[in-house]
């Protein structure tokens, strides 16, 4: 089956959990025979990899026809102001790394230049205050790409590429799959953009299938969008060893402890959650060391909570990490949390056990669905989060039995079943 | 003839309530007052008052045809006591029909006999000594927590006076010989063996539920010609069943009661048939042969053994530090004591700290854990060891303390 699949992040272009999920899965379909041409907003350098054919919608013309914005949704309403959307919340940090960059590369910024009978687009794929206006460039461009090239399927990842997963299913008449891997909700609780919303009801509504990553999230859009239950599969996401890349040998110091939280410092993930078990833990043990590696706009709150504590001593942050340095912190951790407020699915968990790190997961998360051997808490409850660190910290036979549970059932969350799942559904739309 | 050995066992275990790190030192209550008082009043109603009443007018009927074995866990008997009178009268009345046997057991529904004769004998006494002063009976059959068997487990019992011993489905150990006979266990000179019959016994504890069987439903004409076509090959039928078939809202719908309520009539119609409880059998039958059995068998466990309670580091490291206890705690000379340290041996503890697959072939999460998953039973359970122990006088050695 040929699919052309929309995604906002690729690997290496951008990737966060997004990006890592999209790489997992196209690289599981292209094992299966299926090929898939993936587009993403801008390359960045050289393109990575050899699975999928990714295609750049920046630099693509656009037939001055089909710019007759995005009115040609009827019922859609979106405000082209200049919003300060942020789809992923708190993902400054990566606005302002990318911006000192842009400034140094000339036809960075977005933009237009146009010839006779069509207009080139540069597309930033980063999450920044225009990124409604790069989502409908976007989304623009795909009409374009979609009656250049055969595909038998359309598939779309989150609210960003809905609309041109929409361009494209009315340009070639083909079936349209959304993958939804996070909703608006999840990012912002109830305070919500109400265009996000929109984009994701609307999306979902003309879709000729939903795909989600877990039953919780199922629910959510049963409920909060109205889409029946019947047009939405749920494919768990799942992780590939190789992701992990080589081990890193870190002797980890057994008279001090590393309890770590790694993700985004923003309201969905539940950074204070982890402060304030981590409190209650050193009030018991008091030598414990704990981490918060990333970024987001709860840092500088997360901090000051850490120093009105008093916990500064034991309680570290160490910003962003990429790469190797996640490969490594990970090696260094003893217990990896994740709090989350809601979690579609939360890959991070499955990375964590990768290396042999025990995990506590809210109960609030989609991969808390495929986790049998993950202690759950709900993200609210703080004493419990704060006797589940202790008990890992003190029982080296629960350690022991976690560890070992972990790694047979990792063997069981693989990409190729996901794909499968996804094959399956090709099939019920593909007429 | 061909005797039809019937028996229930009733037990409820004592939860134990949830309790953090942070509780310990500060808060030595470890059960789950409010929540089993809950449960025994449910099942009070939902099932032992009902099904007593069942069994006693059935028992009546037939004048003396149908009989019993009933093994009740001294832990219920105290329950009973001390909140539920009504519920011990009416298993009293049974007692006083005569048809009853009351059945040997340890007190707390423990797995003491895997860790400490010494304890495994003082429970199995105390027992004794309940059933004695409540139901004016001496037991003479004994049945290990959840059916465990083995060789030496019988040669203690037999040493301890009992005639009889009841045992799980032991088909790997059979072989080819069939559980409907008497045998005598490999060293015993007097103790008769009863062996539940596996297929029988799960046509009405699982079966009985499942729409997509082929015998759905269940009648008991169609069960008792089953019984029926069986009885040329053998001299014993021993259905051992949980009382708490008759608790379930699904299957009293589904009509349990009257199933059992016109089995033994529907049994006794053919004149090669009729009912004995485990002492009267051992009393009427000589063993056809010696069965040797020196691993451990269980009942609900599909690999026969005590996979499900011992089987993961968990459970072994939980039940361990349980017992390693025990000689500290006896120079303490302190019933109280001792008496909470046996509530913490209630076997349903460890089973909720299996991980992995039951053997039952459900998945753990989907049988109803009281502490919510394996993990947590255990991080709950030892978090109260390390309690107990800090009221022994030394506590466990931890990782941290260590550190």
């Amino acid at each position: 089956m040929k699919i052309l699949m929309f995604g906002w992040e690729f690997p290496p272009h951008m990737s966060g959990g997004l990006g890592t999920a999209c790489f997992g899965l196209t690289k599981a379909l292209a094992g299966l025979g299926h090929e898939v041409s993936f587009v993403i907003p801008k390359m960045l350098g050289e393109s990575g990899s050899a699975h999928v054919r990714l295609i750049s919608a920046s630099g693509i013309p656009v037939r001055k026809k089909s710019m007759e914005t995005i009115k040609i949704f009827k019922g859609l309403d979106i405000r082209l102001i200049n919003s300060t959307l942020k789809p992923y919340l708190g993902a400054r940090s990566y606005d302002n790394g990318m911006k000192k960059k842009s400034s140094k590369q000339p036809g960075y910024e977005s933009g237009r230049s146009e010839t006779d009978a069509s207009q080139v687009f540069e597309i930033s794929p980063y999450y920044g205050p225009n990124l409604i206006a790069e989502v409908i460039r976007y989304a623009q461009v795909a009409g374009s790409i979609s009656q250049d090239s055969s595909f038998d399927v359309i598939h779309a990842h989150d609210w960003m590429t809905v609309l041109a997963g929409l361009y494209a299913k009315e340009k070639s008449g083909k079936p349209l799959v959304v993958h939804i891997h996070s909703l608006e909700f999840d990012r912002c609780g109830e305070h919500i953009d109400e265009n996000i919303y929109y984009v994701e009801r609307f999306g979902m509504a003309a879709a000729d299938h939903v795909v989600t990553v877990s039953q919780y999230t199922k629910k959510a859009i049963v409920h909060r969008y109205g889409i029946p239950a019947d047009k939405i599969t749920v494919v768990h996401n799942a992780v590939s060893r190789t992701e992990a890349g080589a081990l890193y040998h870190v002797e980890k110091n057994p008279e001090r402890k590393i309890v770590l939280f790694l993700g985004r410092i923003t309201f969905q993930k539940g950074p204070e959650y982890f402060v304030e078990a981590a409190a209650k833990v050193l009030e018991k043990i008091p030598d414990v060391t704990f981490v918060m590696a990333g970024s987001g706009d709860m840092m500088p709150r997360m901090i000051e909570r850490v120093a009105e504590l008093g916990i500064g001593k034991n309680f570290h942050f160490t910003g962003f990490l990429q790469g190797t340095e996640v490969e490594q912190m990970f090696t260094m951790s003893d217990l990896y949390i994740m709090p989350s407020v809601s979690e579609p699915f939360g890959i991070s968990p499955l990375e964590a056990m990768i290396y042999d790190v025990p995990v506590i997961i809210s109960r609030q998360s989609g991969v808390a669905e495929i986790l049998h051997h993950a202690l759950k808490v709900d993200f609210w409850d703080v004493s419990e989060i704060a006797n589940k660190i202790i008990a890992i910290l003190q029982y080296p036979n629960l350690v022991a039995e976690i560890v070992e549970k972990s790694r047979e059932e990792l063997h069981s969350v693989r990409w190729e079943t996901a794909a499968e799942k996804i094959v399956e559904v090709y099939h019920r739309v593909v007429h | 003839m061909t005797l039809i050995c019937l028996h229930f066992h009733v037990h409820q275990p004592q939860w134990l309530r949830r309790y953090t790190f942070f509780d310990i030192d500060h808060d030595h209550l470890y059960e789950d007052r409010e929540r089993n008082l809950t449960i025994l009043n449910a099942l009070s109603e939902k099932c032992y008052l009902p099904a007593n009443r069942m069994i006693l007018d059935t028992i009546k009927r037939h004048e003396g045809k149908f009989r019993i074995a009933l093994s009740i866990t001294g832990v219920l008997l105290d329950q009973f006591e001390n909140h539920r009178v009504d519920v011990l009268d009416s298993f009293m009345r049974l007692a006083d029909t005569g048809c009853v046997e009351f059945i040997g057991e340890t007190y707390y529904h423990s797995l003491a006999f895997l860790f400490s004769r010494r304890e495994f004998r003082e429970q199995t006494m105390l027992h004794k000594k309940k059933i004695k002063m409540l139901f004016g009976q001496t037991p003479r059959t004994f049945r290990h927590t959840e059916f465990i068997y083995n060789n030496e487990l019988a040669n203690i019992v037999e040493k301890m006076g009992y005639h009889c011993i009841l045992a799980g489905s032991a088909d790997n150990v059979l072989g080819w010989r069939s559980p409907n006979h008497v045998y005598q266990p490999a060293g015993c000179r007097k103790l008769k063996l009863l062996l539940r019959n596996r297929r029988l016994s799960d046509d009405i504890t699982v079966r009985f539920m499942d729409t997509q069987w082929s015998e759905y439903p269940l009648l008991a004409d169609k069960y008792a010609n089953w019984i029926h076509t069986m009885g040329d090959m053998g001299d014993v039928i021993n259905l051992f069943i949980d009382y708490r078939i008759f608790a379930e809202r699904e299957r009293e719908e589904r009509g349990i009661f009257a199933f059992m309520r016109s089995l033994p009539g529907e049994i006794l119609q053919h004149p090669g048939f009729t009912f004995r409880t485990p002492a009267e059998i051992a009393r009427n039958l000589d063993p056809v042969a010696q069965l040797d059995v020196k691993d451990n068998i269980a009942s609900s466990d599909a690999e026969y053994n005590v996979h499900d309670w011992l089987g993961s580091s968990l459970q072994k490291d939980a039940i361990t530090s349980l017992y390693s206890m025990e000689a500290k705690l006896r120079r303490r000379k302190d019933g109280g004591l001792l008496h909470t340290w046996r509530l913490l041996q209630e076997a349903e503890n460890f089973h909720c700290m299996h991980t992995g697959k039951r053997a039952d072939g459900d998945e753990m999460d989907t049988f109803s854990n009281p502490y919510g998953s394996p993990y947590d039973a255990y991080i709950n359970y030892m978090n109260i060891i390390d309690d107990f122990s800090g009221i022994l006088g030394k506590k466990r050695s931890s990782t941290y303390e260590r550190a």
